[in-house]
């Protein structure tokens, strides 16, 4: 799915009136089956990129196209359907506690299936080798039946990024998929995203705080700094001095690892219960 | 000198004490009317009359009445009891179910980016109407409805308990729902699935526990409610605890107690028991 951005600017519903926009002109052209990685320092505005392309978040102004369609001139159902072809993989993985990894990594598959095809998926998993062979190419398979809120921080991110294997999307926005991984699984899972990715066909877009793994596995590299599009080059073009002029101000996090904490989702409020 | 003095005491001092003092005085300027409202007089508890008239009644309850024939009729009464509160609560959720998945905030799809639409918008104002509208009416006044139009028995109690619980349960049931975690559940809906199927694969998987033991809890409170519901004629042990109230049967009355008392202590078990194997 190709994704055009033209002269976007997007703010986060919850900022504050006053505060600048997230993202502010910003023109961007990914072709079908191209692979972009986005780079910048934090509060860059990599996120809410990603979120405007994955139609999370309506632009404020400027207009996007996802394979050659507005998404926000579509009617909500159609919107809806647009959104089924295409996989947002968040910072944080989005595994509810007490469900076990098979039904994580199948729930990527929802879009394509129906409401009752889905339940049935619930009282007994429908399709354990697709989940098995997903999780398999994150060296997971031995957690198929584990409960998500029982296997590492680590282990969580991945079994996220499985389930984009399932997802029947022709384009994948991917969020720091990193940030909890060490060096040697972060480039093992980086490049197994990319090489499905090349071998579906799909569109991948990705955001990363890890400059070098950017440069090494990715054609293109956009540096995003203050919501404005810094460089879009070939990676054999980001030179050292373009890499300083980007993180200016922010060194550390262009040597050192991705300052992100993974923290577990807090524990729910307790229940308000009132009785006679 | 002076001045340096007072200036390190009014550092010593703590600058919300006034606040406090005149805040504590409000409020019982406020609620003295309340208590003369109530007649709200304890020390007539310690009156010669009001201690002779205790005693007398402290006294008639015990020993508890263990006689055979009525303990055969408490425990057929407590099947009746539990029935009816399972019964009221079953039919109570199956109408919470639906209410609350329509009014819950988390599962809109076109709140995922903005303001919701307005259609969906005011289907889940009617809801919560709906909802404010069941339990404001108290179970009692429900029962003394139904008894009216089904008769005396548990049927009316049961249909009293399900309406106004039918509101408890989906006003809570939506509370627990948006004050959780709804990352999971909006990572579902933005890549496209269906407001059911989040529901079904990240916002109940999320909230089980909670939604459980609130209904486990729900359920003993309506065990509770049927004593009230006995007292206008809709069965169970409430009704034996009226009939033995009004024939001053202080031992029955203990006996009746304890039932509850044992009833309660159950639900509890239950509860932490379904939370210990949900967790």
């Amino acid at each position: 799915m190709r994704i055009e951005l033209e002269r976007v600017c997007a703010r986060h519903p919850a900022a504050r009136p006053g505060a600048p926009p997230a993202l502010r002109d910003i023109d961007l052209d990914l072709a079908h089956g191209g692979h972009l990685a986005v780079i910048g320092p934090s509060g860059a505005g990599k996120t809410t990129l990603l979120q405007v392309a994955a139609c999370a978040l309506a632009p404020a102004s400027g207009t996007l196209r996802l394979g050659g369609v507005e998404p926000w001139r579509l009617s909500r159902r159609a919107l809806q359907r647009l959104r089924g072809g295409l996989f947002l993989a968040p910072q944080v993985p989005p595994l509810p506690p007490r469900q076990r990894a098979v039904t994580a990594v199948l729930a990527g598959r929802l879009p394509a299936m129906g409401l009752f095809t889905s339940l049935r998926s619930l009282v007994y998993p429908l399709d354990i080798p697709a989940a098995h062979d997903a999780l398999d190419r994150f060296d997971l398979a031995d957690k198929l039946f584990e409960r998500v809120d029982r296997v590492s921080g680590g282990e969580r991110q991945r079994i996220g990024l499985a389930r984009a294997l399932l997802a029947p999307a022709s384009l994948w926005l991917v969020d720091e998929p990193l940030s909890a991984l060490d060096p040697t699984r972060a480039r093992e899972a980086l490049s197994v995203l990319v090489e499905t990715a090349r071998e579906r066909g799909v569109t991948l877009l990705v955001s990363l705080h890890d400059v070098e793994a950017a440069l090494a596995n990715f054609p293109r590299i956009v540096g995003l700094r203050e919501g404005r599009v810094a460089f879009d080059v070939p990676a054999a073009e980001v030179t050292k001095e373009r890499l300083e002029r980007l993180y200016a101000g922010a060194e550390r996090e262009l040597h050192g690892p991705a300052p992100v904490a993974m923290e577990p989702p807090a524990a729910p409020a307790p229940a308000i219960v009132q009785c006679r | 000198m002076g001045a340096v003095a007072s200036s390190a005491d009014l550092r010593r001092r703590d600058p919300a004490w006034l606040g406090r003092l005149f805040w504590a005085g409000a409020a019982c300027v406020l609620l003295a009317p309340l208590f003369v409202a109530t007649e709200f007089r304890p020390w007539e508890l310690l009156e010669e009359r009001s201690l002779q008239a205790t005693g007398r009644f402290a006294g008639a309850m015990l020993p508890p009445d263990l006689a055979g024939g009525f303990l055969l009729r408490v425990a057929r009464e407590s099947w009746r009891t539990v029935a009816m509160a399972t019964a009221g609560v079953s039919l109570a959720f199956l109408a919470a179910a639906p209410l609350t998945f329509v009014s819950t905030r988390v599962l809109s799809i076109s709140a995922l980016a903005g303001r919701m639409a307005i259609l969906p918008f005011a289907l889940r104002l009617l809801a919560r109407w709906l909802l404010i509208l069941l339990r404001s009416v108290p179970e009692l006044v429900w029962a003394l409805v139904f008894v009216r139009v089904v008769g005396l028995g548990p049927t009316a109690g049961v249909l009293a308990i399900a309406l106004t619980y039918t509101g408890m349960l989906g006003k809570v049931y939506g509370e627990i729902l948006e004050s959780g975690e709804s990352h999971a559940a909006q990572s579902l809906l933005r890549n496209g699935s269906s407001r059911l199927q989040a529901f079904f694969y990240a916002l109940l998987p999320q909230n089980a526990a909670e939604l459980i033991s609130y209904t486990v809890f729900r359920w003993e409170c309506a065990i509770r409610s049927s004593v009230v519901l006995g007292y206008v004629g809709a069965g169970g042990l409430g009704q034996m605890i009226d009939d033995s109230t009004k024939s001053l049967e202080g031992g029955q009355i203990t006996t009746l107690l304890l039932v509850f008392v044992a009833l309660v202590a159950l639900s509890d078990r239950v509860s932490a028991w379904l939370r210990r194997v949900l967790g």
